[in-house]
């Protein structure tokens, strides 16, 4: 190899290098130390011991109190994405079909929140929800839906609505950006064709946000599951969920081998699903995404 | 097949209330003259406004979160305009693999990024540092920055590097005169969303700040643990105000969908 050609190969390298070494100094050998964390033994009085046991592993797998945990962070997962899809696709297809100025003004608000601090945003769903400024009950109760005040505050209820309203934004805007490669000629042949509203809508635009739908429902799924900062402060320390259990044992019981190993089965659970997830999306859907 | 019917209106006048609601009953609820948390229904006042100055955690914790943004966004900027040069450019073995990693801290879940950076730094003797922070939220922010500097450095016409280079400029000079002028709006767009990243960085960040080097959000989000109380509303309701006037700056120079969607920044219809 001559000088020019080995200066040409060694190029990309010396650019990603710096990024790189960070990555794999600061991301992936915390997170082998923190697999292998998860093998070590915890004793009350004797702190870490640095030897290689199944112990906390077992503790996972065979309490019920672990398992009931992670379904209920699944199911909460599983809900909210449902949630999303139900009203962040209908919003994207009006903002997609609104005229300007509008359609910016309104992308702002809806998409704007998601660069709001997510415990700010919280805190409002804990005013809406609780105490003196629970504007929720009180309207449900005056407008008749509801006889009796509902509780939201530590309770799965109260965790989905408030995780709905911090995820549905992503799936705002993975379906917008599905929508805006929609050719509009495709709309206006159907039309002229004789296709009524709901036709066009069932046999032209869902097919074409479909990809933009899953898509945002993976984000939501990941996101909802591994959330932290909402099911701590509407769920309370009742209702507990994966990463505030990790929380909990890493920085209450100060376990710290026990809460690596719900961290790492975490991280696995999720991978596994969004890869599966990717992959089904992809056989069935190959044709839309070419 | 333009505008929208009574029903989807209707739909979406719910929608917009459902987003706004919480956000703005905090920024009401701040204004509250009593001492309690309540609406302001006689009169609104500022006095939880005057009150946070006499918490000085909460303004430390401001200007540390600030910092703190300005300092990793600006770090991960550095490290992703060469990164996305190259991912754009060459061919070469690990591309994907590497591009996949760095754009990992989006998928991990925070609370496993924050148990391994805890663990990390205990371990090499930077537990609770303003720079294991630092190092930490780098990783978390430098994956916003990359995508918009990346999809600016893909869709940059090269032949313009090459007429620099075939008048006889030094790569350098290329570099600085050419090329980053024309990737600026994807780097200065990627900069801002990293910061604001780094800025409301809660999950992570809780594993790993100290009482002595705290950020904003962690300090709210532990004050929150304990009691709601309107003082806590009012810090909430000036972080919500500061970042609704960034990001209105921002939505001006940019389009908000765009910097979201991590697309490529230009100048065309909305």
């Amino acid at each position: 190899m001559s000088i020019a050609a080995r200066r040409q190969a060694a190029a990309p390298w010396l650019l990603v290098g710096p990024a790189l070494l960070l990555f794999v100094g600061v991301v992936l050998v915390p997170i082998a130390m923190t697999v292998l964390l998860s093998f070590h033994r915890w004793g009350q009085f004797t702190g870490i011991e640095p030897v290689f046991v199944l112990d906390n592993w077992i503790e996972v797998a065979e309490d019920p109190y672990f398992s009931e945990m992670f379904l209920r962070t699944f199911r909460i997962s599983v809900i909210v994405t449902a949630a999303a899809v139900l009203l962040g696709a209908p919003e994207a297809y009006v903002l997609h079909r609104m005229r300007s100025p509008w359609k910016g003004i309104f992308l702002l608000i809806v998409l704007g929140p998601l660069l709001i601090s997510v415990v700010a945003r919280t805190l409002g769903w804990a005013l809406l929800f609780g105490g003196e400024t629970a504007l929720v009950n009180l309207a449900l109760l005056r407008l008749g839906v509801i006889s009796e005040p509902l509780r939201f505050m530590f309770t799965e209820t109260g965790v989905i609505i408030a995780l709905t309203h911090v995820l549905v934004p992503f799936m705002v805007l993975s379906v917008w950006a599905a929508l805006q490669r929609i050719d509009p000629r495709v709309d206006d042949a159907a039309v002229s064709l004789g296709a009524s509203r709901v036709t066009v809508l069932w046999r032209i635009v869902l097919p074409q946000a479909v990809p933009g739908i899953l898509g945002g429902a993976i984000i939501v799924f990941a996101l909802a599951a591994s959330a932290f900062a909402t099911p701590a402060i509407i769920g309370g320390r009742r209702l507990k969920v994966a990463s505030t259990l990790a929380y909990d044992e890493f920085l209450n019981t100060l376990n710290w081998p026990l809460g690596a190993a719900v961290a790492v089965l975490l991280l696995i659970a999720l991978a596994a699903i969004i890869i599966g997830a990717n992959r089904i999306v992809e056989r069935r859907f190959a044709q839309v995404f070419e | 097949m333009r505008g929208n019917g009574f029903l989807a209106l209707a739909f979406h006048t719910l929608f917009i209330i459902f987003i706004l609601a919480p956000i703005v009953v905090v920024c009401v609820v701040a204004f509250t003259p009593e001492g309690f948390l309540s609406y302001p229904t006689h009169t609104w006042s500022l006095r939880w406004f005057k009150a946070i100055a006499r918490y000085p955690e909460f303004v430390d914790a401001f200007f540390a979160s600030i910092w703190l943004g300005l300092l990793s966004s600006a770090i991960s900027v550095a490290l992703s305009v060469p990164a996305a040069l190259a991912i754009a450019r060459y061919r070469f073995r690990g591309r994907e693999a590497i591009t996949a990693l760095f754009l990992s801290p989006l998928m991990i879940p925070h609370v496993v990024l924050g148990i391994a950076f805890l663990r990390f730094f205990t371990t090499i003797g930077i537990g609770g540092t303003f720079l294991g922070l630092v190092i930490s939220h780098v990783v978390v922010v430098l994956p916003f920055a990359l995508r918009l500097v990346l999809a600016s450095a893909v869709g940059m016409d090269r032949s313009i590097e090459n007429a620099a280079i075939s008048l006889g400029a030094s790569a350098g000079t290329t570099f600085r005169r050419v090329t980053l002028p024309l990737i600026a709006p994807g780097v200065a767009s990627g900069w801002a969303l990293a910061f604001i990243q780094s800025f409301d960085e809660v999950t992570m960040t809780v594993f790993i700040a100290t009482p002595g080097t705290t950020t904003l959000p962690v300090r709210m989000f532990l004050y929150i643990q304990d009691n709601i109380d309107p003082l806590v509303t009012s810090v909430s309701a000036c972080v919500i105000a500061l970042t609704v006037a960034f990001l209105i700056v921002l939505d001006r120079l940019y389009g908000i969908e765009r910097l979201l969607a991590g697309r490529e920044v230009r100048e065309d219809d909305r």
